[in-house]
């Protein structure tokens, strides 16, 4: 074995408890960091999911130019057919066309303005989550059903509930009046105040009546088994509509993009928070290596008396460190794998999160991201903290006078 | 690469506001194989000398050469290779790393100088037999008696065949009979080998064992004698 290296592990052992302490606190911050990033990741890929399910899926085909104004009139003809051959050509059923427009709607008693989305009754349920938040009542009954699902907190504005009928007046797509006298039959709850104020669904085909524009949608959306399927699935699209240069494909990054600015919002404060962590970690580290350099003072002395260039010492401090750390890392990341990896598997619950999702649709445990960058980001980040918080003590070696550190008590 | 000259060598310290003289215009020449023993009271200045004349302090003026090498103008690295491969030291309180074995403790410096194990294994071996610690070389210092870790120093100091010695107070922590046994072992290495030795003493019964007796006091040299050593080595 090098004499270095022989010398490092042996120093390391020579006060053991110290050694395990620092070397404890590593293996410690890395399984916490380990932990909490693939918590994090894994309910970011929640919180997208959850999020375009709701709303926008993993992409859309639009009319070009709708998204920056979506008015009425920005609809794409032949919507249903589109659908169809997308379903075909993507190999899954989760693709549906959706219609929205605006409407005043009134019952007996008041009159508010709404936003109408039409939706395929029998396929809107495979790409939103919003079909099963349907608590009271019921989906609609069929295709052309003139039927209309109200969110709760605009149903109770209008003083209706299930069974009553409301009277929808706006524009059609042409410009002509737009009317139609529909019965609620469903009320949604999705425990958010502001998307329950808004929702209201009726069947596209119903809603192409209305408001004239038959056989036409705003939208096809598209939900995917996952966002690392997002890529090809856009590809597959766009060479759809290729020869449709009115509709462009959009991926869900373009449709939320406040979506991703809240993930790196959420992610710049967690990584503050590993940062303090492991600076605190790498200064314990300092705090060992100084320690153990002051003690063997006299000991580098005699080295040095013996021959030993001042940086052959630095190096031995460093590779004392480096095998600190690298257990540390080791033992951190095995740890830390096997819990994340069980993690993944089984899903994580706080307290009360799984009666919350059965209540609002959505999964009652996260899955933590077992993934090579919620493995090494942060371990490896604390490892490179901890060399450099053992250059300090090196650099003490570089200044040390054999004859003054051979007198050193 | 083995005779010492030091030319008008001063060295000055600061304790405090005050000023304490190590070195005073010392000069003096060691010729190879010699067994030299520099003597006073302390504070005379030996051990100034010795760590000037090993490159371990800078002295303020002067010259030091050994063999035809200028050590008072070498740099930092150049004063290392020069202690790894030339010098000896044993120093009073042994000076061992406390994590190696004794063998490991003895293959340390020819492990540095970069010699392979087929080579330093055996020189270890012999030397720690030649110096009476056969069967012991798996010990860690703190399995050792004070004799025989200096042992350990002396073989350390000695099995990489440097062709100068320097001693501080090798003997001071040892009782008299161990103390002898070193000496006896210092005298057999400079006489079989040809080893130059300077030996740091203010030890009389160390004095005996030397050809030559310089006497320092307040950094200078007020005597430089050859003699005939009153104790030959044992066998």
């Amino acid at each position: 074995m090098n004499v270095t290296l022989r010398l490092a592990w042996r120093n390391l052992w020579r006060n053991r408890r110290r050694t395990w302490l620092t070397v404890g606190a590593m293996i410690f911050t890395n399984l916490l960091m380990i932990f909490l990033i693939s918590l994090q990741l894994g309910s970011y890929d929640m919180m997208i999911e959850n999020s375009l399910r709701a709303f926008t899926g993993h992409l859309q085909v639009q009319r070009l130019g709708y998204l920056e104004e979506p008015r009425l009139r920005e609809s794409f003809n032949g919507a249903q057919a589109l659908a169809e051959q997308l379903r075909s050509r993507l190999g899954v059923q989760n693709v549906a066309a959706r219609a929205k427009g605006f409407a005043l709607a009134s019952s007996e008693d008041r009159s508010f303005g709404i936003q109408i989305l039409g939706v395929e009754p029998d396929y809107e349920p495979r790409v939103s989550s919003l079909p099963g938040l349907v608590k009271t009542g019921s989906w609609f009954s069929s295709e052309a059903a003139e039927e209309i699902v109200l969110g709760a907190v605009v149903a109770r504005n209008l003083k209706v509930g299930v069974g009553d009928e409301i009277t929808l007046i706006g524009s059609g797509r042409d410009g002509s009046f737009a009317a139609a006298l529909v019965t609620v039959v469903g009320l949604l709850e999705s425990g958010i105040p502001d998307l329950d104020r808004l929702v209201a669904q009726m069947p596209l085909r119903t809603f192409q009546a209305v408001f004239s524009m038959p056989d036409q949608a705003h939208m096809l959306v598209v939900e995917l088994g996952g966002l690392d399927q997002v890529a090809a699935a856009l590809q597959q699209a766009q060479q759809l509509i290729s020869e449709r240069p009115e509709l462009v494909a959009l991926d869900w990054d373009v449709l939320q993009p406040g979506l991703k600015q809240a993930i790196q919002t959420d992610m710049a404060s967690a990584w503050f928070m590993y940062a303090v962590l492991i600076i605190l970690v790498s200064l314990s580290v300092m705090n060992t290596q100084l320690m153990s350099v002051l003690e063997r003072t006299r000991e580098f002395g005699t080295m040095l008396a013996l021959g030993i260039r001042p940086g052959r010492l630095g190096r031995l401090v460093m590779l004392e460190s480096l095998v600190m750390s690298g257990l540390g890392l080791a033992i951190g990341v095995c740890g830390g794998a096997i819990l994340a990896l069980y993690l993944s598997q089984a899903g994580f619950s706080y307290p009360g999160m799984e009666e919350m999702g059965a209540k609002f649709n959505l999964p009652g445990r996260i899955y933590p991201a077992f993934t090579l960058l919620a493995l090494f980001w942060g371990p490896s980040v604390l490892f490179v903290g901890a060399m450099l918080a053992t250059i300090y003590p090196a650099l003490k070696l570089l200044r040390l006078q054999p004859v003054a550190a051979m007198r050193a008590v | 690469m083995s005779s010492v000259s030091c030319k008008d060598l001063s060295k000055t310290f600061t304790q405090g506001d005050e000023i304490i003289v190590g070195l005073d215009q010392v000069s003096i020449n060691i010729e190879e194989g010699s067994f030299v023993c520099l003597s006073g009271p302390s504070g005379s200045g030996k051990t100034t000398l010795l760590n000037a004349i090993g490159g371990l302090d800078k002295p303020d003026g002067g010259e030091i050469t050994i063999g035809e090498q200028r050590v008072d103008q070498m740099r930092k690295a150049e004063l290392a290779d020069m202690r790894l491969h030339n010098i000896g030291f044993v120093f009073q309180a042994y000076n061992l790393i406390p994590v190696l074995t004794a063998l490991e403790n003895v293959e340390f410096v020819m492990q540095v100088q970069g010699r392979a194990v087929a080579e330093r294994r055996p020189a270890a071996m012999a030397i720690l037999e030649e110096v009476g610690l056969k069967g012991m070389q798996d010990r860690l210092p703190s399995q050792l008696s004070g004799g025989q870790q200096q042992r350990v120093a002396v073989a350390r100091a000695i099995v990489s065949k440097p062709t100068l010695v320097l001693a501080d107070e090798p003997t001071a922590n040892l009782d008299t009979k161990t103390s002898a046994q070193l000496m006896d072992l210092f005298v057999e290495l400079n006489e079989r080998r040809r080893v130059t030795f300077v030996i740091a003493t203010h030890d009389p019964r160390i004095m005996a064992y030397c050809k030559r007796l310089i006497k320092m006091q307040d950094g200078k040299i007020v005597a430089d004698d050859l003699q005939q050593p009153a104790i030959a080595a044992a066998g």
